[in-house]
C-alpha cells in the first residue's frame, strides 16, 4: 500500500507584471497555487466567469466577497470537488486542466486524486467521521491512502492534536466534541496527510459566535508559521489579523485584490467599498 | 433536609423535591399499570384460546416441548441463516443499484423487480420442486434459505440503497478531499454509516423473516410450524399444536426485540 512520493515537478517564478507580484512580500516563495481562466457554469448559471490567482507558498489568502460571488465555488475548483468548466489549477507544480466530458476517466480521476492530496480541505460543518474515534479520524486517510504505518500515523496525529489542543479528545467521538473542536479535530486531520497548502470554506461559519475564537487563532498560528493557507471568511477581523493578501470576488472574478490593510481600510473599487461598508457597518 | 443560607432556597427546595417525587410515582404507576394490562390481555388471551382449542392438558404438557425443542431450533437456524445471507444480497444490490454502470445497474434492478414482483410462497415452491428439473437438487433447508434470502434480500436492496444515499454528503466529499478512492470511501465511511442508518429497518425485516420462515414447512423444512401440524395432526389436536406454534413465534419476536433495541443503543454511539 505504499505511495509513489509526489513528483518534484518545481514551482515557476510569477511572470513578469502580473500585478500583484511586483509588490510580492520577501518572505514569500514561489508560486502553490495558480488558477488561469477557470470558469464554471452550473446548468446555464455561470459562476465563475474566468479567474486567474496565484498563491504563493507561505502565503495567507483570504477570499472574501457576498454570497453568491463564486468564492467558495472556486475554492472547491482547487481541489475539483467542483470540476471546472474550462480553465488550467495548478497546485505545487502539478498542473491539471479542467475537463469536465472526461471526468470520470480513470486518468483524471487518478491527477484530481494526486491534487487533493497537495490541498487539505476544511469545511463549514466539518465533516468529521462520526463512527470514528478523534484519532482514527486522524491516521484513517494517512494509513489508508499514504500507507504509512500505524505508529508513525498516531504519532504524528497526537502531534497535530497536540497542536490544535486536542490532545486529551483523541479517544472521544465527534458527537461529545463542540463545534469549535471539531472544526479543531478537522485541522488535525487535514494536517496530518501533510498537505502543501490548505483550503478553508467558511470555517466558522457554523459555529456559535463564542466558538469562533478558537478556530481563528488555530488558523492564525497556522498562517504565522507560514502554513500556505486560502480562506474563504467573513471574519474581517481575522482578514486583517493573518492575511497577506485579501482577495475580493464579485460577479464570478477577482475584482480587487492586495494587503489586507489597503483593501479593507482603502479599497479602490466601488464594489468593494459597497460591500465592506455593509460589513462593517453590520 | 438541607435549607439554604436564604429563606427563599429553603422554600424552593422542598418544592424541587416534591415535584421529582411526584414525577417518579407518576412513571411507577405507568409502568405498573402498563405491565399488569399486558398479564390481563395475555390471561384473557390464554384462556380464550384454551377454550377455542378444546385442548386436553396433558397434550400441551407433553407435545408442546417436543414442538418447541424440535421445531423452535430449525426456525431460528433458517431465519438466522437467511437474514445472513439477504443481508449480503441486499449490500450488492444497493451498490448495483447505485452503479453508474448501465449493466450492473441493470442487473440489480431486474433482482429487485422479480424477487420483489412474485410470491415468496411461489418462489420456495420454484426452487424447491422446479430447480431439479434443471438438475440442481437442493435438500429442503438449503432451498428454502435460498428463497427467503433472495426474496428479503430484493427488499432489503431497497432499504440499503436508501441507507447509502442518507448518509450526508459531505461526508464523501471529506473522504475524496483526503485522497480517498471511490471503494475506499464506500467501504470505510459510506457503508458503515449506513449499516447504522438501516438496523432498525433490518430489525424489522429479521422479525418478519421469523414468521415467514414458517413458509418453508410447505417443503418438509422441520420447523416449528411444520412439527405443530404433524404433531397436532397425529394427537388430533391440531388447534391447540398451532396455539403452541404460535406462542413459539411470537416469544422469538419477543427475544429477538429486545436485542434489536440494545444492538441500535450500542450502534448510536457515535452519532452526532
Amino acid at each position: 500500500m505504499t505511495e509513489t512520493p509526489l513528483p518534484d515537478l518545481g514551482t515557476r517564478p510569477a511572470p513578469e507584471g502580473s500585478g500583484y507580484a511586483d509588490t510580492l512580500p520577501e518572505h514569500l516563495g514561489d508560486v502553490m497555487v495558480r488558477l488561469e481562466g477557470v470558469e464554471k457554469y452550473f446548468g446555464d448559471n455561470h459562476v465563475l466567469r474566468g479567474v486567474d490567482l496565484e498563491v504563493r507558498q507561505r502565503e495567507a489568502v483570504m477570499l472574501i466577497g457576498r454570497s453568491g460571488s463564486g468564492k467558495t465555488t472556486l475554492l472547491r475548483c482547487i481541489n475539483f470537488l467542483e470540476e471546472p468548466t474550462v480553465g488550467w489549477v495548478e497546485v505545487d507544480g502539478l498542473r491539471l486542466q479542467a475537463d469536465p466530458l472526461k471526468a470520470r476517466s480513470r486518468s483524471h480521476q487518478e491527477q484530481i486524486r494526486q491534487m487533493r492530496l497537495r490541498a487539505g480541505m476544511l469545511f463549514q460543518d466539518f465533516n468529521l467521521f462520526p463512527h470514528m474515534s478523534v484519532l482514527a479520524n486522524c491516521i484513517e486517510a494517512p494509513t489508508r491512502v499514504r500507507g504509512i504505518g500505524q505508529e508513525e500515523a498516531v504519532a504524528t496525529a497526537e502531534r497535530f492534536l497536540d497542536k490544535v489542543g486536542l490532545l486529551e479528545k483523541r479517544d472521544e467521538y465527534p458527537a461529545r466534541l463542540s463545534g469549535g473542536q471539531k472544526q479543531r479535530v478537522a485541522i488535525a486531520r487535514a494536517l496530518c496527510m501533510e498537505p502543501r497548502v490548505l483550503l478553508f470554506d467558511e470555517p466558522t461559519s457554523a459555529l456559535d459566535p463564542e466558538l469562533i475564537g478558537e478556530v481563528l487563532r488555530v488558523m492564525e498560528d497556522l498562517a504565522h508559521e507560514g502554513t500556505t493557507m486560502i480562506v474563504v471568511t467573513h471574519e474581517m477581523h481575522f482578514a486583517r489579523q493573518a492575511a497577506d493578501r485579501v482577495v475580493f470576488m464579485e460577479h464570478g472574478v477577482v475584482a480587487e485584490q492586495g494587503p489586507p490593510e489597503q483593501m479593507l481600510d482603502a479599497p479602490r473599487e466601488e464594489d468593494t467599498k459597497r460591500f465592506l461598508r455593509r460589513f462593517l457597518d453590520a | 433536609m438541607t435549607v439554604g443560607s436564604g429563606s427563599e432556597a429553603a422554600k424552593v427546595v422542598p418544592i424541587v423535591e416534591q415535584i421529582t417525587a411526584a414525577r417518579r410515582g407518576a412513571r411507577r404507576r405507568f409502568s405498573a399499570t402498563f405491565v399488569a394490562v399486558w398479564l390481563a390481555l395475555i390471561a384473557v388471551l390464554g384462556a380464550g384460546t384454551w377454550i377455542a382449542s378444546g385442548a386436553e392438558f396433558e397434550f400441551v404438557l407433553v407435545s408442546g416441548p417436543v414442538i418447541v425443542l424440535q421445531g423452535a431450533g430449525i426456525t431460528i437456524l433458517v431465519a438466522a441463516l437467511s437474514i445472513f445471507f439477504a443481508t449480503i444480497l441486499a449490500v450488492l444490490g444497493a451498490l448495483a443499484r447505485l452503479s453508474t454502470n448501465p449493466v450492473i445497474n441493470a442487473i440489480g434492478s431486474f433482482y429487485v423487480s422479480l424477487f420483489r414482483g412474485t410470491p415468496l410462497l411461489l418462489q420456495i415452491y420454484f426452487i424447491y420442486f422446479a430447480l431439479p428439473q434443471l438438475n440442481i437438487i437442493l435438500p429442503a433447508i438449503p432451498a428454502g434459505v435460498l428463497a427467503l434470502s433472495l426474496n428479503y434480500g430484493a427488499y432489503m436492496t431497497e432499504i440499503f440503497r436508501a441507507g447509502i444515499q442518507a448518509v450526508p454528503r459531505g461526508q464523501r466529499e471529506a473522504s475524496e478531499a483526503l485522497g480517498m478512492r471511490e471503494q475506499l470511501v464506500m467501504r470505510r465511511i459510506v457503508l458503515p454509516q449506513a449499516v447504522r442508518i438501516v438496523v432498525p429497518a433490518i430489525g424489522n425485516e429479521f422479525i418478519a423473516m421469523i414468521k415467514d420462515s414458517a413458509l418453508v414447512s410447505t417443503i418438509t423444512v422441520h420447523e416449528t410450524l411444520f412439527m405443530a401440524q404433524r404433531i397436532g395432526r397425529s394427537a388430533f389436536e391440531p388447534v391447540a399444536a398451532l396455539i403452541v406454534a404460535g406462542a413459539v413465534y411470537w416469544t422469538l419476536t419477543i427475544i429477538f426485540s429486545f436485542f434489536q433495541e440494545k444492538l441500535e443503543r450500542r450502534l448510536a454511539r457515535g452519532d452526532r
